[in-house]
């Protein structure tokens, strides 16, 4: 996890990768009942250990940390789950079919694409350029026309407001 | 998306972690809370006249301590609360600690005292407003802390939230010394402790409304 707190995107990169992994298998495990959550809940995870990563103390283990939020968000969908399953019944048979038509496993039901066009141009853009086709802060600033530290508290806040939005979903 | 695509877009252009934002954060909190807390103590309340002679008081100290001690041991445990996976350790101990530490001192003062200055011990002469006005310096200070309580990664809501407003609420009562005379252990032991736990009751209770995230 260190190094890829340094900003290293290649090791970042590696370390997701190893989490997807992990995670994935954890809430298989947990979430016995509800397999279509699996994907859904994982992209939540990831996104929200990205936005929370400077909550993590390097003097503490990893897994502690990593643990601490998969718990934390797996009690919050049980829970909403629990509340709002009398509203959502009728829906959640026109779901399954959907659901079984879904070639890869590895997709959410949520399309995280389609959540970024609702955020608004000071959020979208930055992440759309930075994030989605890989071109540095300074460019984006230029075809912007926003400051580049703009650029970058717009990726944070625009990444933040992912994670809210996929939240008021679940 | 698929779960890949998603980690491919988290991790281009990942800038570095500041793992030092959470302490500033915390400090800006403190800081700002406090100022506030003693601006609405020195304005609102007015500074103890006598402030400066009291000093000369060991129950002086033994009431500052009393306050500075139970904020010391309730703000490490709303760090630790605020990290996701971090033990909590033995500070939260200290918290009961030093009151019953303040309740012994309460109970031989009133066996020392005779038997009519007892009520006075307990109940001061403003033992009415005590709990009120350090609820109302120690709000400022509760915003702060639940502002910074947010931007980080509380996962036991009400606990955070309560810790954070027992933490505003014992610095609270430290600031509002400086306009408060009463000194007798067993009204610090009662009123100034009420005084405390209001804010944690309202962090407690604000806590799951606030900080989910």
């Amino acid at each position: 996890m260190l190094p890829s707190l340094t900003g290293d995107a290649a090791s970042y990169r590696t370390f997701l990768d190893e989490l997807t992994t992990h995670l994935r298998s954890y809430l298989r495990r947990r979430l016995g009942s509800l397999p279509d959550e699996v994907e859904d809940l994982l992209q939540e995870l990831l996104l929200v250990v990205h936005n929370k990563r400077h909550t993590y103390d390097p003097k503490q283990p990893l897994t502690a940390w990593v643990q601490a939020i998969a718990r934390y968000k797996l009690v919050d969908l049980l829970r909403r789950r629990s509340r709002g399953d009398v509203l959502t019944d009728p829906l959640d048979e026109d779901d399954q079919i959907f659901a079984t038509t879904a070639s890869d496993a590895a997709e959410a039901q949520y399309d995280v694409a389609k959540l970024l066009r609702g955020l608004p141009d000071r959020q979208r853009l930055p992440i759309l350029y930075v994030k989605i086709e890989g071109a540095s802060v300074t460019d984006t600033a230029v075809r912007t026309g926003m400051s580049e530290s703009a650029v970058k508290v717009g990726i944070h806040r625009g990444l933040k407001a992912l994670a809210e939005r996929i939240r008021r979903i679940g | 998306m698929k779960t890949e695509d998603l980690v491919c877009l988290l991790s281009t252009g990942a800038e570095a972690v500041d793992l030092r934002l959470p302490s500033r954060r915390w400090l800006l909190a403190l800081a700002s809370g406090a100022l506030i807390a003693f601006l609405l103590t020195a304005g609102l309340l007015k500074l103890n006249p006598a402030l400066w002679h009291e000093t000369s008081k060991p129950m002086f100290w033994v009431r500052e301590s009393y306050c500075a001690v139970l904020g010391v041991f309730g703000f490490i445990t709303v760090v630790r609360l605020a990290r996701p996976g971090l033990r909590l350790g033995l500070a939260p101990m200290g918290i009961p600690v030093a009151v019953i530490a303040m309740w012994i001192l309460a109970v031989v003062t009133l066996a020392a005292a005779s038997p009519q200055t007892r009520a006075r011990l307990i109940l001061g002469h403003t033992a009415g407003v005590c709990p009120f006005l350090i609820a109302l310096v120690a709000a400022p200070l509760l915003i702060a802390l639940l502002w910074v309580m947010r931007s980080l990664a509380p996962t036991r809501l009400r606990w955070a939230g309560a810790a954070s407003g027992f933490t505003a609420g014992s610095i609270g009562a430290l600031v509002y010394s400086l306009h408060c005379p009463e000194l007798a252990a067993p009204f610090l032991g009662i009123w100034y402790l009420l005084g405390m736990l209001i804010p944690t009751a309202v962090g407690a209770w604000l806590g799951p409304q606030l900080l989910r995230w």
